[in-house]
């Protein structure tokens, strides 16, 4: 993987004064040699960078057509969805698009939990990750304030409230994040502002994380290195084609919802314009919020589950000091690979009680779930100690080509 | 002992039952409407009489803000009968050159006028309950257009032992069953120019219809354009895979 090899006199003549192709080849093309063995589940890495442009694409076009004022925000949505063309496609892209990133993200972490892929040398790689995810969520939750309907205004209020939990300063925080006694105007600004300005943070985050995976490389099912030419194939064509497959399956599901289910993952009430004078029936946020939500319902002191509600995500960030197990792949962890899938359900069942009203049955299953998250990363940390572990294979190739490891053809296309 | 311990869970359930029932209103009537489904289109005659529904009853409380009259075009009306209608509708304009507002005949590129000058006045010629406007209703609510039309059908007498307050009427399926708006609509309320017959049935279908364009006028456009995307993904999606296939064959 020397050099860029071309015939063609112009890509020389640049690539002499700015090495930007051979770059590119390193990063995403053959000279980015990668483990063999990656399953479907390593898909979920391109589709959230594609998320994330088409996010930003669909979003600077409706920024063109949006209002950022409370009289007019409204308005200016309807106007994007009856008379500017094709408005319509544009918003229901982006606001499905916010959803389809949460679960592309989701299932990229999870992925990440279930491969141990946080685990040295990669630990900054994951903590970048869980930055991604917490500016993502900042941008979800101030994008769903623009539209300035009843969930948007009322989701903006109980949020921002949250922060006058806070001992001594809280009410005074939250007056400054208002800009104001109350949400308005220039809460609404102040929202559009860092709801353009926090996506290009989210750019600059993932360029560190890409940065971070291309010094180790990425992790594998099997969670052990990959030695020698034999473990590894060039991303392109390899992982090209597969992840190009991928964004096929991707924009299906994708364009299914958006044809043909707009307003699925939306709330009627953000139909009905913002009325500071009228509480909806029951506040609900986006269901990606829904688990984190929970938990800070489960907890009757307001402080006490702000507290647990940031702590459920800031907790990722020590998750591989947490790990001690050496072994990274639930393959060969035979009983954490249990607890995972009991971790799993547990934050599908917070996603649930989410959405439910904090009364009664739910109330208690929400607080025995909101214990178990926290009991999960106990028990990890116990489990690495006391887990007895599967023998790894030697290598990547003598797993996946079963006795041998043979020098393939790919081997052979990388050296020519 | 164990007859005991069901009945008693049966009771919880049906107490349980009867309260959401009370706080979010009966289960709704699934109707099938022509514009559900994949291939789902409108019914241009069932908006026009919906649109005259509109116009005849509803339009004396309820805005259309979103609506203009040009939109009325996608109904199947011709640019003359949009002019001739939007006529009919006095509209305010101005200041003219001598500063006044003043009131002239609509046009087509004039919204629909909504019936009060504010909500604070529509709240005060109808018993403290402003009239929500219209244009969005269909996708403001859970259920949208069955909602639109159970609400509409949902007008009953109360249960013995209900006391509806003072000046609000009983619904299935309106939340708390209280609604502020009297019974709408009542058999032959309009006379369709179309000749159907207007029975109340008839007329909240073909409202909740009409609603239903007003809320989603792109809804056409959509499900055919979607109909394309997944037509072409589906044959570019398989293309992809057999790339991919023939990519790492070299590899097994």
């Amino acid at each position: 993987m020397s050099g860029l090899k071309t015939n063609n006199a112009v890509i020389r003549w640049i690539e002499y004064r700015l090495p930007i192709f051979s770059f590119i080849d390193h990063a995403v093309g053959s000279g980015y040699p990668t483990p063999r063995n990656l399953n479907y589940w390593w898909n979920f890495g391109s589709l959230a960078g594609l998320a994330l442009v088409i996010m930003i694409m669909t979003g600077i076009m409706l920024a063109m057509q949006y209002t950022a004022h409370v009289a007019f925000a409204f308005d200016s949505v309807e106007r994007i969805m009856r008379d500017v063309n094709s408005g319509w496609l544009i918003r229901y892209i982006h606001t499905n698009g916010g959803a389809f990133f949460f679960i592309v993200v989701y299932i990229h972490i999870f992925r990440g939990l279930y491969y141990g892929s946080y685990k040295a040398p990669r630990e900054l790689l994951w903590i970048l990750g869980v930055a991604i995810l917490l500016l993502m969520m900042a941008t979800a939750f101030m994008g769903y304030v623009l539209p300035w309907g009843q969930m948007s205004f009322w989701a903006a209020t109980v949020i921002t409230n949250l922060f006058s939990a806070i001992p001594l300063v809280g009410e005074s925080i939250v007056t400054w994040l208002w800009g104001g006694f109350a949400v308005g105007n220039p809460t609404l600004n102040r929202f559009y502002a860092l709801h353009y300005l926090l996506p290009f943070v989210i750019v600059g985050a993932v360029v560190l994380h890409i940065w971070a995976l291309h010094r180790f490389g990425s992790s594998n099912p099997l969670g052990i290195e990959a030695n020698g030419p034999q473990d590894k194939i060039p991303f392109h064509p390899y992982y090209t084609a597969k992840d190009a497959f991928g964004v096929g399956v991707f924009l299906l599901l994708f364009a299914g919802i958006v044809f043909f289910a707009p307003n699925l993952f939306g709330e009627p009430d953000n139909y009905i314009p913002a009325n500071p004078l009228s509480t909806p029936a029951h506040i609900v946020p986006e269901w990606y919020f829904l688990p984190y939500y929970a938990i800070l319902r489960a907890i009757p002191d307001k402080l006490l589950g702000v507290i647990a509600m940031f702590g459920s995500i800031l907790i990722l960030f020590v998750l591989p000091w947490i790990d001690r197990s050496p072994v990274r792949s639930a393959k060969f962890r035979p009983i954490y690979k249990q607890f995972f899938w009991i971790f799993l359900a547990d934050c599908i069942v917070l996603g649930y009680i989410g959405a439910k009203p904090p009364e009664g049955i739910f109330l208690i299953i929400g607080r025995l779930a909101t214990a178990y998250y926290f009991l999960h990363f106990f028990i990890v940390f116990v489990l690495s100690y006391v887990e007895p572990r599967r023998p790894l294979p030697n290598s990547i190739g003598e797993a996946v080509l079963k006795g041998g490891g043979a020098p393939s053809a790919a081997v052979a296309r990388e050296k020519a | 002992m164990k007859n005991l311990t069901a009945a008693a869970l049966a009771a919880v359930v049906a107490i349980g039952a009867g309260q959401a029932v009370a706080a979010e209103g009966a289960a709704l009537p699934k109707y099938d409407w022509s514009f559900s489904g994949v291939f789902g289109q409108f019914d241009r005659a069932e908006l026009q009489r919906g649109l005259q529904v509109y116009r005849e009853v509803c339009s004396a409380c309820h805005g259309l803000q979103y609506v203009a009259f040009r939109n009325l075009e996608a109904l199947g009306y011709s640019e003359d009968e949009i002019k001739e209608m939007s006529a009919e509708y006095s509209v305010a304009d101005g200041p003219n050159d001598e500063g006044d507002m003043f009131e002239r005949p609509g046009r087509a590129s004039d919204y629909f006028p909504s019936p009060f000058p504010n909500a604070k006045a529509a709240a005060a010629a109808n018993n403290g309950a402003a009239p929500p406007d219209l244009s969005l209703m269909a996708k403001a609510r859970p259920g949208g257009p069955d909602y639109v039309r159970g609400l509409l059908l949902g007008y009953e007498d109360p249960p013995a032992g209900f006391e509806a307050l003072e000046g609000l009427n009983y619904n299935i399926y309106f939340p708390g069953n209280q609604i502020a708006m009297a019974a709408p609509l009542f058999d032959e309320a309009v006379e369709y120019t179309d000749g159907t017959e207007a029975t109340a049935e008839q007329m909240a279908t073909d409202l909740a219809s009409f609603l239903m364009w007003t809320a989603e006028p792109y809804l056409e456009k959509r499900h055919s354009m979607g109909v394309k995307v997944i037509l072409f993904l589906l044959v570019f999606t398989g293309i992809l895979y057999a790339a991919k296939r023939k990519v790492w064959s070299d590899l097994h």
